[in-house]
């Protein structure tokens, strides 16, 4: 019996085919995985089966009956609901406010609907609690809330979007552990990862989307996570992983007892002090909210530390403005390209000045010089290889990868000393994550230092020469990327571990060869 | 590259030819509903722009348009409202006068004394606002209204004989200023004459020009309106940029009134245009802040005013101009939305289709690139 069948989906958007003649079918009781790289087009194809967009053809079936979705109600009405990859949950409301919060149709919003929660509650295994405060539950916890608000409206299918990227590894084990629950119900799931591990360990059948288009099933039985991952990106899986160390001792950047307050006075970063070398790449791990945005913030100036120093190289820069601090040779890889790194309705060459406008080739004197930023422009689309028709058109006609390999290309054009790397290669394809990894790793060879933010903890494992992990405003522990494993940075995450992350007992047989445990495979190749 | 400049020119020209043509298909059904014929109203305002007097009058009033629009359209570039400028080029003209009529300086020193007392007293009025804004958070929007209550109360005392008022009759004035600070006008024979002052007007068209895309100055400004998180992230002091904004675009809005003032009036009386601040907001958005658009929208809303009188000579209502510079007004802001996103999508989808076809810029030398056909 299928619980959802897609077949022939299609959808353009301006500039790109999201979907292309994609075929999908979900068996009842199943966990279903969707596994793709991003910006393959997993997220407009689970955009169109929860009604968010309609599909310019194919068909949908639920349950061998066709239907069109016309918005997300009607999706919820056929039992399809979705469980977003950012919360959408009230902070102020109650676990149970928020359950009920636009179905209070369905129970009401008192005993009834309580009983109802607790009741779906135990049945899956979800420990929720109906009274307690949103704000005072960890992120796992409001996750297993979305779960179970789209339980309470009723769906037997339910669509996951990367609900891992937030977890740490333990919490990603109870995660499967409430998804076999649910399956054992009868209930059907849709996965969306790109983590193989992950999708191997859960998945009763694989479904792999690539630049838009499935093209293939898989049985995790059946398939080994190379196969998988050759199918995902149909080549080599490229590696985040630094070959030698560069790493000298001439500091570049030294923060020392850094600390940022919120307006109510709770420390946002507290006791923050790290020093960064000449060609050395420091890694931060974390969940995200744990003080990554507020540290960039306070070393690229938006924000002012309340006490504690920065300094670049030997001058103290902690008072200093923004636009000093770039021209001083701070270089800046935004987390949110959007709001941070570009100007959507700029052309690319006005998009080349932003952040450099003090700067050669962008200006002489007070005057710009439109004429050499444009010629620099063409250059950096050409050595960063920005697919684009010309420097003419905005940024925000080109795609998230080269909107991204733009900025890197712009931050290096004016050689900083030191860089700081947030995500930079979220949302953005293979091909350019490879690039901008080479890219980087080339500035390390010639002396730069990097501060690298990552959610992925393959790329911080690949790519840091150090690494600490930031929890609740504080750098909790550290790790040396050659031998650490993404279980024990996880745990680190969590704030369960802290100080010096070893092996508790040392050298598995792989230990000499640690390039084997960096690869994006890497957990895979353990469970096998 | 051609082919997107020709696009950039197609989309600049699409939104005000649309609104424009709304405006008067809709204020035709207004003149049929009440009965009236709907086309030659617009042929007896057409015919009046023929007459090089008329001509004279519209651009006479189209510069002063023109200049309260461009201190708007400041504003507008780093999504900044000033919506008192009317309260400052009335201010400004006032103390303006005021100067004139009690200094008595060379000419060569005179007119730039005057022209800087407009400048810093539309400066100062705006930067209030500023102020307010940067240190208090006070939306602009709501102080610059409030300041235009405040300065009509300003300039009433200022007109009271005890201070600096000079009764003429039953108007307020505020004495005539000395002649040193008359600026002459071109003479057009019997048409009469064209204020000196135009040719400020266009001097600040070139300048904001220049300023807003030939400098890192305005560059950060149009950053700034672009995106503020972005524009703080490149380095600019979002603070700073308010405020500086603000006192530009009170200083060119302290000129507005200068061309009547210095070229024909030469006191600032209860006559004194009034209003031509509000206006001015209308005539940048038609003219989309940029000072070509702005020109042409600064004539168009001169005409509407200057040939409008001759209608009620003909049974028609004078008012018909009004409504129509309301309905352009509407139909601009509907109309560009509307033409700024329909480019947006089909530049997306051409960058997509030249990208598909392999047109990548870099990938000349006919190895044309594998494109990433997502």
């Amino acid at each position: 019996m299928t619980a959802v069948e897609l077949a022939g989906i299609t959808k353009r958007f301006p500039g790109v085919v999201a979907n292309h003649d994609i075929h999908l079918t979900v068996r009842k009781g199943t966990v279903h995985a969707l596994v793709g790289e991003n910006g393959a087009g997993k997220s407009t194809l689970m955009k169109i089966l929860y009604g968010m967009q309609k599909p310019d053809e194919g068909t949908i079936a639920v349950e061998g009956r066709q239907v069109t979705f016309s918005s997300p109600a009607d999706a919820i009405a056929r039992g399809i609901g979705m469980v977003h990859q950012h919360f959408m949950l009230a902070d102020n409301l109650t676990v149970l406010e928020n359950v009920v919060l636009g179905s209070e149709k369905l129970y009401g919003i008192g005993a009834k609907a309580r009983r109802k929660i607790k009741e779906l509650s135990d049945r899956y295994g979800l420990g929720v609690e109906p009274d307690r405060l949103m704000e005072e539950l960890g992120v796992a916890a409001r996750q297993r809330v979305e779960i179970l608000k789209v339980l309470y409206r009723g769906a037997t299918t339910l669509i996951l979007d990367e609900p891992t990227a937030v977890l740490v590894p333990q919490e990603v084990e109870a995660l499967f552990d409430n998804l076999r629950d649910l399956k054992a119900e009868g209930l059907s799931v849709i996965f969306i990862s790109h983590k193989l591990g992950e999708v191997l360990s859960v998945a009763d059948e694989i479904t792999v989307i690539r630049r838009g288009t499935t093209v293939g099933t898989a049985v995790p039985s059946q398939t080994t996570p190379r196969q998988l991952a050759e199918m995902m990106v149909g080549s080599e899986l490229p590696t985040p992983e630094t070959a030698e160390s560069t790493v000298t001792d001439r500091p570049v950047i030294t923060v020392d007892k850094l600390r940022l307050a919120a307006p109510g006075g709770k420390a946002l970063l507290d006791d923050i002090s790290f020093t960064i070398h000449e060609g050395e790449i420091l890694g931060i791990a974390g969940v995200e909210g744990n003080g990554q945005t507020e540290l960039v913030d306070a070393l690229i100036g938006l924000r002012n530390a309340d006490s504690g120093t920065i300094k670049l190289a030997d001058d103290e820069i902690t008072a200093w403005a923004t636009r000093k601090r770039r021209e001083h040779g701070i270089g800046y890889i935004p987390e949110d390209r959007h709001r941070h790194g570009l100007l959507l309705d700029a052309p690319l060459w006005e998009n080349r000045i932003l952040g450099h406008v003090t700067e050669k080739p962008n200006a002489k004197g007070v005057w710009l010089d439109p004429k050499a930023a444009q010629e620099d422009t063409r250059r950096i689309v050409a050595e960063y290889d920005v697919r684009t028709p010309g420097i003419d058109v905005t940024a925000a006609s080109l795609s998230g990868g080269n909107q991204q390999k733009l900025i890197v290309g712009r931050e290096m054009s004016h050689k900083p000393r030191f860089l700081i790397a947030a995500h930079p290669t979220r949302g953005v394809d293979v091909g350019a994550q490879a690039a901008i990894w080479d890219h980087i790793r080339e500035a390390r060879r010639e002396g730069l230092a990097v501060l690298l933010i990552s959610a992925d903890l393959d790329e911080l494992i690949g790519l840091s020469d150090t690494l600490r992990v930031i929890y609740n405003g504080k750098l909790v522990a550290d790790a040396d990327p050659a031998t650490v494993t993404p279980e024990e940075l996880g745990s680190a995450m969590t704030g369960a571990a802290t100080g010096h992350l070893e092996h508790p007992e040392n050298a598995e047989p792989g230990a000499d060869t640690p390039e084997i445990r960096k690869s994006p495979e890497a957990p895979e190749d353990e469970a096998r | 590259m051609k082919k997107f400049d020709k696009e950039r020119v197609l989309l600049a020209v699409a939104g005000p030819v649309i609104a424009l043509a709304v405006a008067f298909a809709l204020s035709s059904i207004v003149l049929i509903a009440s009965g009236k014929n709907p086309v030659e109203p617009y042929t007896l305002m057409f015919e009046q722009a023929t007459y090089s007097d008329v001509q004279v009058l519209i651009i006479n009033q189209a510069s002063m348009y023109y200049i309260a629009a461009l201190a708007v359209a400041i504003g507008f570039r780093m999504n900044l409202f000033n919506i008192g400028v009317d309260g400052q080029y009335q201010l400004a003209a006032m103390m303006t006068a005021i100067v004139g009529a009690h200094a008595n300086l060379p000419a060569a020193l005179q007119v730039p004394l005057l022209l800087l007392t407009a400048l810093c007293t539309g400066a100062f009025w705006a930067g209030i606002a500023g102020v307010l804004k940067v240190t208090r958070g006070v939306s602009e929007v709501v102080a610059t209204i409030m300041l235009n209550a405040i300065a009509t109360s300003v300039i009433a005392y200022l007109w009271l004989p005890d201070v600096f008022g000079v009764k003429v009759g039953n108007n307020n004035t505020t004495g005539v200023m000395h002649e040193s600070g008359w600026i002459p006008g071109f003479d057009m024979g019997d048409a009469g004459e064209i204020y000196g002052l135009v040719l400020l007007a266009v001097l600040l068209g070139i300048g904001y020009w220049i300023v807003l895309n030939r400098t890192r100055f305005g560059f950060d400004l149009r950053a700034s309106g672009a995106s503020e998180s972005a524009a703080a992230a490149s380095g600019v002091d979002p603070k700073r940029m308010v405020l500086t904004a603000m006192l530009i675009s009170g200083a060119i809005a302290g000129l507005a009134g200068l061309p009547i003032l210095m070229g024909d009036t030469h006191t600032f009386s209860l006559n004194f245009p009034t209003g031509i601040g509000f206006l001015g907001i209308g005539i940048a958005l038609l003219g989309r802040n940029s000072p070509v658009g702005i020109a042409f929208a600064a004539l168009l809303w001169a005409w509407l005013d200057k040939a409008s009188p001759e209608l009620d000579f003909h049974d028609y209502d004078k008012e018909i101009a009004v409504i129509m510079q309301g309905l352009i007004v509407l139909s601009v802001v509907v109309s560009y939305e509307a033409v700024r996103e329909w480019g947006l999508r089909r530049q997306q989808r051409r960058v997509g289709a030249e990208l598909a076809a392999g047109h990548v810029l870099g990938a000349d030398n006919n190895t044309s690139k594998e494109v990433a056909g997502r």
